[in-house]
């Protein structure tokens, strides 16, 4: 005879605990296996989840819990179609559905356009043609308004030098440029030509050579928040500490606070960096550095079912 | 359409080597003979006689053509033996360079290629000058200037057919606006142009010219003739919609300028005898009443002028 379910295992194989995904296991096991009875029994004690009727005497389900089982349901769907795809695709339809978004989602359009080698991001542009019909420049340049347009346009246009040889003279000019840049009242800083000029077109080695300079010469970090735009911000950590900057919207999306948006973070960073070993080696130091946890135990303690096992695999690849 | 004139069967690329080899021989240089032979060779066949020749001598051709030419003739040679992606990255470097620097090559390296030929020419650039074509030109460039070419030389342009009329229609009126009250330096008008396919810049401005029953340029001749950015903004039009009157418009002030503009000549000579210097020629001969060989004949001597006339398509070899 099935035992009564139990309410809190049950809520955690849903994740309505502050967990994500779905433990399809248990779900089987228990609420498979179950009798009506103790299906109605859970649902009277499941007063997150439904809600009684009196009057019909019946206990209906929250609009909130059919949302919530889609969305933990279709993390693991996600994550491998996302995974499945290549990653110029991947990449082009995130910019995409940033620049749907709006201005709350741009972040994406400065990750994807930082932290990609040049010839990744010039195969998202070459995927953005074939899949969307116009240049990523055009879109972008036509959505976006205001002081992060030549930022944002410049960042996507990018096509660095990535070899190492870097003329230090002009990075401890452009040091100093930046210097003045921060430091001057009147236009924010990224509406400065010469910020953006130097962000969107520099290599990733010289920009490492003026941030060590800016540094020697301002006494502070470029990295500790330098302008009102977060875009920028952003823009520097990825450019130059690019597994810091995973390592915190990682923890960010781990967060029991994180919202439904957020969340969804935590997928993105796991498909678009696994193939990277190197880049995810890295990552897992750092987040084990900032937040004194490692990312495998994490995931773990956090996690359900096969979404779980999926993060955990792509995970292991760079073990 | 092309110029060039190969024939159906050309040596081997190691006999070419060779015969080149012997026109650096002895005293002087046979001039004709490189003429004819590099004169009659496709992109491709031109890369290959490299190869062999760098394998048999253990030199680059480049370097030995330098040695021995000189002058005018040997930016010709120079500049037709690089391969165009090549030619592209050394063209526009100079072009960022204090003392050989031009907005004018810039605008029309990017806006003239296709969305490729322009790529491969910032991958030539990584490699020539291991820095990127644009981190130099957004360093050379000032102002308004840089605001208009490092976009243009950025850019990677869709290439289809597909245009969008309403967004065609919006577009010619936002243009018109800005136009009207001299805003020639405005971030739309330059986001336009420099992000907006081909196909989709040539609808806007028919539009254009549909709505307000004048063509965009002759729209923009109202400004002041001393403004060099109103200029460029003209030429980067030209070149994205009708590209060889601009390629006509700088040949003839290249060969009529007292003296002739040699670099412009030879930049547009061997820049477009592979790709629509005979279309270029035909519309030189509508505008000027001259054929295009003919100017250039009577305004050149020597082994310079036999190897544009090559490259023209209009020796006898």
């Amino acid at each position: 005879m099935a035992l009564p379910l139990d309410l809190e295992s049950l809520t955690e194989a849903f994740s309505g605990n502050l967990g994500m995904g779905v433990d399809e296991n248990a779900l089987i096991s228990t609420l498979g296996k179950s009798h009506k009875d103790h299906r109605k029994l859970f649902r009277k004690a499941s007063k997150g989840f439904f809600v009684e009727d009196e009057e019909r005497a019946f206990e209906k389900c929250h609009d909130h819990f059919v949302r919530h089982l889609k969305l933990e349901f279709s993390r693991f769907n996600n994550a491998v179609v996302m995974w499945a795809m290549h990653p110029w695709e991947r990449d082009a339809r995130l910019m995409k559905k940033a620049l749907k978004k709006g201005e709350e989602a741009y972040n994406l359009i400065v990750e994807v356009a930082c932290t990609r080698s040049a010839e990744d991001l010039l195969g998202a542009r070459k995927a953005y043609h074939s899949l969307f019909d116009q240049s990523m420049e055009e879109d972008i340049a036509s959505h976006v308004h205001g002081p992060n347009r030549k930022l944002l346009v410049g960042l996507v246009s990018a096509y660095r030098y990535e070899g190492n040889k870097v003329k230090d003279d002009s990075a401890k000019s452009e040091a100093k440029t930046l210097a003045e840049a921060v430091a001057s009242r009147g236009e924010e800083v990224v509406e400065k030509d010469e910020v953006v000029r130097i962000l969107t077109t520099r290599s990733k080695p010289h920009l490492q050579h003026v941030y060590k300079h800016f540094n020697d010469i301002k006494g502070s970090d470029l990295l500790g928040g330098v302008s009102h735009s977060s875009l920028l911000n952003e823009a520097l950590l990825c450019l130059l500490k690019p597994a810091v900057y995973f390592s915190k919207i990682l923890d960010a999306s781990l967060n029991n606070e994180a919202d439904k948006t957020t969340k969804k973070w935590l997928t993105r960073v796991f498909v678009t960096r696994a193939d990277h070993s190197d880049e995810m080696k890295e990552i897992k130091e750092e987040y084990n550095k900032l937040y004194g946890e490692t990312l495998p135990q994490r995931i773990q303690d956090k996690i359900k079912g096969n979404y779980r096992d999926f993060l955990i695999t792509l995970l292991s690849k760079s073990d | 359409m092309a110029t060039l004139k190969v024939s159906d069967s050309v040596p081997a690329p190691s006999e070419d080597a060779e015969q080149l080899r012997t026109a650096f021989e002895g005293w002087g240089t046979n001039e004709d003979l490189i003429i004819s032979i590099l004169g009659h060779r496709s992109a491709e066949q031109r890369k290959q006689i490299r190869q062999s020749y760098h394998e048999t001598y253990g030199e680059d051709l480049l370097k030995t053509l330098d040695k021995e030419l000189s002058n005018d003739f040997e930016r010709a040679i120079l500049l037709w033996t690089l391969e165009p992606a090549e030619r592209d990255a050394l063209l526009t470097n100079e072009a960022t360079k204090r003392w050989t620097s031009s907005n004018q090559v810039l605008m029309e390296v990017a806006c003239t290629r296709t969305s490729t030929q322009l790529l491969h020419a910032r991958q030539a650039y990584h490699a020539r000058y291991k820095k990127s074509l644009e981190e130099d030109v957004a360093h050379h460039t000032t102002g308004d200037f840089r605001k208009l070419l490092v976009p243009l030389v950025t850019s990677y342009r869709y290439e289809g057919d597909e245009v969008n009329m309403t967004l065609a229609k919006q577009e010619a009126k936002l243009i018109h606006e800005k136009i009207k009250d001299k805003h020639y330096t405005d971030e739309d008008v330059i986001r336009i142009l420099s992000t907006r396919s081909k196909a989709q810049i040539n609808a806007t401005f028919n539009r254009y010219q549909d709505d307000h029953g004048e063509e965009i340029l002759k729209s923009l001749e109202e400004g002041d003739d001393d403004d060099k950015f109103l200029s460029l903004l003209r030429s980067t039009i030209q070149c994205l919609t009708r590209p060889e009157l601009y390629f006509v418009d700088v040949l003839r002030s290249a060969i009529n300028k007292t003296g002739t503009d040699e670099g412009a000549l030879t930049r547009i000579v061997t820049t477009r005898a592979e790709i629509d210097l005979k279309v270029i020629g035909e519309e030189y001969q509508r505008r000027n009443s001259i054929p295009l060989e003919k100017a250039i004949t009577k305004d050149t001597r020597g082994d310079y002028e036999k190897m544009l006339v090559a490259l023209l398509g209009e020796d006898d070899a």
